[in-house]
């Protein structure tokens, strides 16, 4: 196990290497550098004025060796300078991973305790109202677009009862912990109910299909309780797909919760690591990407893992 | 059990709203749609800085809400006729001008320490080293030197005589007691460790009528009241700027309370305020103030076809740009007649203007070898459709639908047009820039108050290779009387004279048609109607520079 573990970190960490390169040549190949933007807004900046900012920003080297100049300081913990907020890259990055951590993580700890229950529920008893009613909830959840579904909560939660602040993460400095709580309410609502709605689809594909299974049919005949063979039995089988589909989506949710981000102006990963690509900051932006790699990878190595504790005929011992 | 836990939940989450609104009478929370880049006043400009830096600190002058150049930091404007300005020779033979400038006697940074003329002398310092960051290199290049009178008065000598020689609204001070030290342990990375971005609490950095006492990062920015300040108090006890992107979001944040109003500055654009104020109008002021934001179609003049000015002439008489503004802005945003905007006491009113004539236009269309009409299209003596491409940024709606707009009505006249939008980035940082665009490209120009258009128009200022890209005459357009009226308005001090040749040059620019001008853009500010003393300027000096002019209308 010790031996998979070290194999899948060393193999992680040559993705993030690859991934690094990968994302500061196409960063660097996109149009128009900050300079050249800024030129374009500024009559009075001469052509010289140009060079000089480009030599400051150290845009006016190579791509390559501004690359490994990065990865030689990366690599000793120096992750440079946000162009945009104009301090260490972590500084940013940090506050807004851990705003992240806690609205993704609140969603996906919801919908995990509504999807699976509902999944199962669904599942046992198939073409039954119930079934309906849970189907059509997962049909609308995944149909509505994300910005819809925030304004909408925006306009009841907000606007017309006004229980809830309408964005942001907290009401200033000095703000407490309930503060924090109410203006997480709205965007970890929205987030829940769009990724609740499919992951009780596949709860329910995949315990319908396990349902199926000859042991369960040998389970209720050796005389268990339908409620026994679904959750002792049905339930660990039915877990493994759907771990896969989790494991892919943290890393999703991760870096793509940036409708509902911008929506409730929430300080977060996915709004962070956009604004920085669109402007070019290039420190921000790959160090951002690269912690969602990351995040992806971990998830996935989590995943291996659980898929060892869910079916024991998996094992990474050699 | 658990309905009267969430019961509770509520009741207390709702009773934290109420206490919040109680205690709001002497707080104004404004919501804008950028968060600024960074908080030093000389590095990177956009407005969302502007716009908070002006309740924190005050330049020397600035243009008022008249348009008139005013002193803000300084007590009286040099002039040559109050001889604080003096013209003098300079050592290549030229003429300079010195300009003796006095500080507010009163002012003084929020920690206690005095602004002088030190603080002159290290803004100047910063400004002209070349790896300070500091992006408006001009200015400082335009200064030669300072000579320090006493603590409070200096003299600047400039480098050449224009006749708005003593604005110097860029020249904004940096606290020589706590910046100089950082600044010249190491100049090149002084930008990333100037105190204005790692403790931009720090009450010594600001001497305006407010200090900036909190910051969270890309959400919100909170002043509170500069005791130290030279001027008047302010009325409100805090300002909250809080950032909010998404317009939708901004306008259900005004409507829920969370913010107070949306400045035009940095909010709503005029298509989003008409329909909001169809839904609100009554809860809210909203007023329209039309601006320096000039929108316009840039003409690809290398193009034969866009070359021959009589489909130059005739491209603006096929519009019905009134029309536009009454059916897209509810006529808020005024027809342009040129790159003059009708507020500024240079435009010239009696410069011929382009109403809507078909005739006309196909008759100088026909004449201009594009009288062969199939399946709609006009063809010309070598079988080219009248066809152009039509760019601006994509996802900006009011330009998108302006762009439809076009786009029909020069299909009654035959004229083909293909629309191929860009992401800003792209569209600024490479198309324009460097003249990419096949034929016409639709954006607008950021100027100021007598603003001298010898970027956009002289024939030096075409962006090449060879030039490293500068300049932003992006159309190519050359004509040597309008080099020369270039060249020789910015020197003339006469004003009688100068509104001469300013009339001259729009007459040029009318009949030349290097762009198609569409309309002056318009500020939508949304304020709560208890809510009194802002004055909206429509320039690019934002409100907040008389912040201490604002108060409630019936103070709690």
């Amino acid at each position: 196990m010790l031996s998979f573990l070290i194999r899948r970190l060393l193999g992680a960490g040559l993705v993030l290497l690859v991934m690094s390169l990968v994302v500061y040549v196409l960063l660097g190949l996109m149009p128009g550098d900050p300079i050249d933007l800024m030129a374009s807004g500024d009559p009075n900046m001469t052509s010289a004025d140009v060079a000089r900012l480009k030599a400051l920003y150290g845009l006016d080297r190579p791509l390559l060796e501004r690359y490994a100049n990065w990865l030689v300081a990366a690599l000793q913990g120096d992750f440079g300078f946000s162009r945009l907020y104009a301090v260490p890259v972590l500084d940013v990055l940090l506050p807004r991973l851990a705003n992240t951590c806690l609205l993704m993580g609140a969603a996906f700890l919801i919908s995990l305790l509504v999807a699976l229950p509902a999944g199962m529920l669904a599942a046992a008893r198939p073409r039954s109202w119930l079934d309906y009613g849970i189907n059509l909830f997962a049909f609308a959840g995944f149909s509505i677009p994300s910005f819809w579904l925030a304004l909408l909560l925006i306009l009841l939660f907000a606007v017309e009862l006004g229980w809830l602040p309408a964005s942001g993460t907290s009401a200033g400095a000095g703000a407490g912990w309930l503060d924090r709580l109410r203006h997480l309410v709205l965007p970890v609502m929205t987030l829940s109910i769009v990724s609740t709605a499919s992951l009780v689809r596949f709860t329910r594909a995949a315990m319908l299909e396990t349902l199926r299974a000859d042991y369960v049919r040998t389970a209720r005949a050796k005389g268990l309780s339908f409620r026994v063979v679904l959750t002792g039995h049905a339930l660990r089988n039915a877990m493994i797909p759907v771990v896969t589909i989790l494991a892919l989506d943290f890393g999703t949710l991760f870096s793509g919760a940036l409708v509902v981000e911008t929506m409730f102006a929430h300080l977060g990963m996915g709004k962070l690591i956009y604004d920085a690509v669109m402007g070019n900051d290039f420190n921000l932006a790959l160090v951002g990407l690269l912690f969602a790699t990351l995040v992806t990878l971990l998830a996935n190595l989590g995943a291996d893992m659980v898929y060892a504790a869910l079916d024991p005929r998996i094992s990474y011992a050699r | 059990m658990a309905g009267r836990t969430l019961a509770f939940i509520l009741a207390l989450l709702a009773g934290t709203l109420a206490d919040e609104a109680a205690a709001a009478p002497r707080q104004l929370t404004i919501g804008i749609t950028q968060f600024p880049s960074n908080f030093h006043p000389n590095i990177d400009s956009m407005m969302a800085k502007k716009y908070v830096l002006s309740m924190a600190q005050r330049p020397f002058t600035a243009y008022d809400p008249d348009w008139e150049l005013v002193c803000m930091l300084c007590t009286e404007l040099p002039t040559l006729e109050n001889g604080l300005a003096e013209i003098e020779p300079l050592a290549d033979g030229g003429e300079g001008i010195a300009l003796t400038y006095t500080i507010q006697p009163d002012a003084t940074w929020g920690d206690g320490t005095p602004v002088t003329t030190d603080d002159v002398l290290f803004t100047l310092e910063v400004g002209k080293h070349p790896e300070s960051g500091v992006t408006n290199a001009e200015l400082y290049r335009r200064i030669l030197e300072i000579d320090v009178v006493d603590d409070k008065t200096f003299v600047m000598h400039v480098d050449r005589v224009t006749f708005e020689y003593n604005a110097i609204n860029d020249f904004e001070l940096i606290p020589a007691h706590l910046e100089r030290a950082r600044f010249e342990a190491d100049p090149s990375t002084y930008r990333n460790r100037t105190l204005f971005d790692t403790d931009t609490t720090n009450p010594g950095l600001w001497f305006g009528p407010y200090k900036i006492t909190a910051v969270a990062p890309g959400a919100s920015v909170t002043l509170e009241p500069n005791p130290t300040f030279y001027g008047e108090a302010p009325y409100f006890e805090r300002i909250v700027v809080k950032a909010i992107e998404n317009t939708a979001a901004l306008e259900a944040n005004l409507l829920s309370g969370s913010i107070d109003m949306i400045p035009g500055e940095v909010g709503l654009t005029v298509d989003q305020a008409l329909a909001f104020e169809k839904r609100h109008g009554d809860a809210y002021r909203i007023t329209y103030k039309p601006g320096l934001v000039y929108e316009h179609v840039d003409l690809m003049l290398d193009d034969p076809v866009l070359a021959d000015r009589r489909v130059r002439q005739a491209l603006i008489l096929g519009l019905d740009r009134q029309a536009l503004s009454e059916q897209l802005f509810e006529g808020r945003q005024p027809v342009a007649h040129t790159s003059v905007s009708p507020l500024d006491w240079v435009h010239a009113d009696d410069i011929p203007h382009y109403e809507e004539d078909l005739e006309r236009a196909a008759a100088l269309l026909d004449e201009a070898g594009y009288a062969d009409l199939r399946n709609g299209i006009r063809h010309g003596p070598d079988g080219r459709r009248l066809a152009f491409t039509l760019m601006t940024t994509a996802g900006n709606r009011s330009r998108e639908l302006v762009e439809q707009v076009l786009q029909s009505q020069w299909k009654r006249l035959g004229i083909e047009v293909r629309i191929e939008n860009e992401p800003a980035r792209v569209f600024f940082g490479e198309t324009t820039s460097k003249r990419r665009f096949d034929h016409m490209a639709m954006f607008a120009w950021i100027s100021s108050p007598e603003n001298v258009p010898r970027s956009t128009l002289h024939s030096e200022e075409i962006p090449s290779e060879a030039n490293g890209w500068s300049g932003q005459n992006y159309t190519g357009f050359k004509n040597a009387e309008m080099d020369q009226l270039l060249e020789d308005i910015e020197r003339e001090l006469d004003r009688e004279k100068r509104k001469a040749m300013w009339r001259r040059i729009q007459e040029i620019y009318a009949s030349e048609l290097p762009a198609l001008p569409l309309y002056f853009r318009a500020d939508a500010h949304v304020w709560p109607l208890w809510l009194e003393g802002v004055v909206p300027t429509g320039h690019q000096d934002p409100s907040t520079l008389r912040i201490e002019t604002w108060h409630a209308a019936d103070p709690a």
